[in-house]
Parts: C-alpha cells; structure tokens; sequence
C-alpha cells in the first residue's frame, strides 16, 4: 500500500490533528525537558566546586581521621556507582517509605532536579578536582609571594585555568545530561521521553518517539556549539 | 643598614636536616649570591625567607622587623602574628627559576593584578608603573601579549616586573636563568646587573659562577645545608682555602 492510497482510507482532518495533537502534548514534555535540565545545572555546577572542596578537605581529627573527606568521598562513589534511575526513585518515594509523607504529583518536578543535581553534582566534583589538582604548585605560590588572599588566589588564579582546562570533560557531561533527563520517566515526570512513549502507546504511532528524537539529537548540537564558542572564548592563552 | 639578619637556622624535612645552624647578613643596596651543589639547601633557604617553607628554630629579621624568632626554652621557632608575617612579606619579592607566570593573564595583568588587588592603587597608577617597568625591561610592545606568546627570556623579564612592581626593598632569585637556553641567560644577567647598579638590595641563588664572581659583593657557598663560605668573591672564588670549596669551583670550568 503506497502512502497516498492510506491518505484516502483515513479522513485527512483525523491525520491532521493527530499530528497537531502529538506535537502540541511534545511541546510541554520538551519545555519540562528544558526546565530539568537548566536546573540540574544551575545547582550541580556550583553544589559539584564545593563537594570537590570537601573531598579535597585536609581537616582532619586525630592523625588520619579526615571526616569531611571521607562523607564526601562515600557521597562520591554511591552516586557514581548506583544508577541515576534508582537515585531518582530513591528521592521521589523516599519520603514516604521513610517518613509515610503523601507523595503528590507536584512533587515529581522537584524529585527529579533534586536527583539529577545530587548525581551529577558528584561528576563535577571528581572533574574539579582534578582540575584544580591539575594547577602547578607554582602558581600558589607566585600568588603568595605577590600577597594575594586565599580567596583571591582561588578565584582569581587558580579557578579561571581550571574552568579552561575541565571544559571539555564538563562538555561530555552536559551531552549525557540532555539524554540522561529521559530518565525522568521512571517517576512520571512528564518530560520529552515520558510524553513520547504515552502518546506513542495511545495512537500507536512512531511519530513520537521520532520527534522525540530528533528533539535530543538538536538540544546536543546546540549544547556543542554553545560549548565550543565557549572552548574558543578560553583558547586565548595556551 | 641590615636589611636581612638570619640567625642560627635551623630546618629539617624529616629526618633530613637540610639547614643546620646557617647565620648571614645581607646589608641595604648589597648583592649576595648563594652557590652550592645541587640539594645544598639553597632553595630550601630562599623559600625559608619569603615564607614559602617554616623553619624549626632560628631567627629571621627582615627590614628590621622580626618574622621568626626562637626565644622561648625549648629554642622552637615562633613566629609573629599572620598580620605581621603578610607585612613583612610586602618587603620581599621572589623570582622563580620557572617562572611561575599566570598564564591566563596578558602580559600587563600579570604586573598590575597584585598592584591593584593586594596594594589597592588605581588602574591607571599601577597600568603607568607596568609600563615604566616594561620599558625598562625591553618589553615595551609586549603588554598585550599571553606569558605563552614569549620567549622564556621574556618571561622571566616580565616576571622580575612583577616583582619590582609591588617596589620590593629585597628581591630574590632562585636559579633565574636555569630554565633558559644558554643564548638567553645573557639578557637576565644583564637585567640583574642594571638592578644592582640600581643599588637595590638582591639574593641570587645561581650556578653562573661568572656572574656571581662579577656582579655579587658577597658569596656565600653552602654545601650539605652548611655555610662553608662567606665572603667577597675574591675571597671565596680566588683565595679559599677550603677543600670542598675548591673542588666545588674546579667542576666549573672558568
Ligand atoms: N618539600 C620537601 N620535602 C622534603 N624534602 C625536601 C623538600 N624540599 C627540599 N627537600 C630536600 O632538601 C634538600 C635541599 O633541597 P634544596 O631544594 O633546598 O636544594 P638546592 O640547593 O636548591 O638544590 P638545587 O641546586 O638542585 O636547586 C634536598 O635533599 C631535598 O631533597
Ligand atoms: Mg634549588
């Protein structure tokens, strides 16, 4: 059957707002997409700099006792080593199953940013770290020895060559965010992925998870190019 | 008038006693050159005065304010209060035998950075000051360039700028020139000479025995963390009679 003879079996007004419909329902699981994802990173990227303070904290009680270190080296690797999926439930029933607090649907927005953030907040900490591990003794000490601050050496020496050099391990990161917020599906949260597999079932239809898609695979080419004016902003200085 | 007064230090990274019992004076306008062999405990010592290392027990008077002093029973060096040991910091500027550069910083940034965030003077006081500084180091047109775009002679001139920026009264050298290639030592042993024509007050640690023999009023050569000579260069390259000093010298082939 070619596709003009199927145009002919179904009235064309059916087909029309079915595809108006699906895109319409897209459209509000896109923006919740967006709204997941832009808080996942306004709260991860500085909650990450200040676990990477924590896991590379030298306070320690007694000998070798380091407290903050080590919460924050467990809070690390438990979150690196369950699945995102898991976390998000965790944070979403959790309240009940510990507490018996009735979860309403208002919840399921504020479930998901909390999990993400917390996930990739741990990323970031390990990519900051590294960064700032990566700065030559050296520089510490030009800055001392010119009578800078702690907090001026930090911000204004040490975290301008860091945020270059990380740059494009935070790239990779933010390209698996924009496809790790289909996991938000697993509490309901009415994003892009949960939107497309509920219509798709609905209207047996391919349409949405093509759109669907499409959408992430565009959100990615844009987060790319956002990143490397970014990269090309920092390449002044080698 | 001394501008430096260490006495009796003392300084050990575990076990390893790395300065033992070193005293010296450096006095206003004079130039010191400090030689050794490699793990003498130079460095350990340039470091020791501008609060890079803390030292176990001694005393350190720097412009005739006391950094350290080992006073108390058990001869333990204390020092003064953090206030006072960043004052004291203010008369010391220090240069890097690598550098140390901000690399994300022009060339002028790199000079007027700490002028204006630690001395607070203005943008343009301390933009006239980078400038005067640059044309007396021969890198007028370089105030636009990255601490990359330049050769490690250049580098190392725009660091003694930024140094001599914050108008240091002493200024240290840690191997200045052992990071170059031999064709561009010349320029910053040239830029150290103008200095001490200057009359300003310098601590060079450096393996360029012609230089020290020809620009230092004093030498002092240390060896496994002792100060086995303390003179004037013709006293310690000429006259010593010291054995290790002697073998020392003979492995530079003057
Ligand atoms: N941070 C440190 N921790 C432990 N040991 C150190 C440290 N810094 C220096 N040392 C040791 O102290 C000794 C003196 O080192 P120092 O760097 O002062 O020597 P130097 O005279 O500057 O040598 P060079 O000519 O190679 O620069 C060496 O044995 C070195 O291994
Ligand atoms: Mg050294």
């Amino acid at each position: 059957m070619t596709a003009e003879s199927q145009i002919e079996v179904l009235p064309p007004w059916c087909i029309k707002m079915t595809l108006q419909n699906i895109l319409t329902q897209l459209g509000g699981g896109m923006l919740k997409t967006i709204i997941l994802f832009f808080s996942t990173l306004i709260i991860a990227l500085p909650l990450g700099l200040l676990v990477s303070f924590g896991r590379m904290s030298k306070l320690s009680i007694g000998k070798h006792f380091k407290p903050i270190k080590l919460i924050t080296q467990i809070y690390i690797s438990v979150m690196r080593g369950t699945p995102l999926m898991l976390q998000i439930m965790v944070v979403y029933f959790g309240p009940y199953y510990l507490f018996g607090i009735k979860i309403s649907s208002a919840y399921q927005i504020y479930a998901a940013i909390i999990a993400f953030s917390i996930n990739y907040a741990a990323y970031f900490a390990e990519i900051y770290r590294g960064g700032i591990e990566s700065i030559p003794q050296g520089q510490y000490e030009a800055a001392k020895i010119l009578g800078f601050s702690k907090s001026q050496t930090f911000f204004r020496i040490v975290f301008p060559q860091v945020m270059k050099r990380i740059l494009p391990s935070i790239t990779n990161e933010v390209i698996t965010l924009v496809k790790d917020t289909s996991l938000a599906f697993v509490i309901a949260y009415a994003e892009m992925f949960t939107m497309a597999k509920r219509i798709a079932a609905k209207e047996t239809s391919m349409i949405p998870f093509v759109a669907a898609g499409i959408f992430y695979y565009v959100f990615n080419l844009l987060v790319a190019i956002v990143m490397n004016r970014i990269e090309k902003k920092m390449a002044y200085y080698k | 008038m001394k501008m430096l007064e260490m006495k009796n230090i003392r300084k050990s990274f575990g076990d390893n006693e790395v300065l033992k019992n070193i005293s010296f004076d450096v006095e206003k306008g004079e130039v010191l050159a400090i030689i050794g062999p490699s793990g003498s405990g130079k460095s350990t010592l340039l470091r020791s005065i501008t609060q890079l290392e803390t030292i176990d027990s001694g005393e350190i008077i720097i412009c005739g304010d006391t950094l350290v002093s080992s006073t108390g029973y058990d001869g333990k060096a204390q020092y003064v209060s953090k206030k006072e040991r960043a004052a004291i910091s203010r008369h010391l500027g220090l240069v890097f035998q690598n550098f140390n550069l901000f690399p994300h910083f022009s060339v002028m940034r790199n000079i007027t950075e700490a002028q204006r965030k630690v001395l607070g003077r203005s943008k343009e006081a301390s933009e006239e000051i980078a400038r005067k500084l640059l044309k007396k180091m021969g890198l007028e047109n370089k105030e636009n360039a990255y601490p990359c775009e330049l050769s490690g002679g250049q580098q190392q001139r725009v660091s003694i700028a930024r140094a001599l920026a914050l108008s240091p009264e002493i200024l240290l050298f840690d191997e200045p020139t052992s990071a170059l290639d031999p064709e561009l030592t010349g320029e910053i042993l040239k830029v150290i000479r103008e200095l001490a024509e200057e009359k300003m007050t310098m601590i060079v640690v450096t393996h360029e025995m012609l230089f020290a023999e020809g620009v230092a009023d004093k030498v002092i050569f240390m060896d496994k963390g002792y100060i086995i000579e303390n003179g004037t260069p013709e006293e310690v390259f000429k006259n010593s009679e010291n054995e290790r000093t002697k073998a020392f010298l003979s492995n530079y082939n003057r």
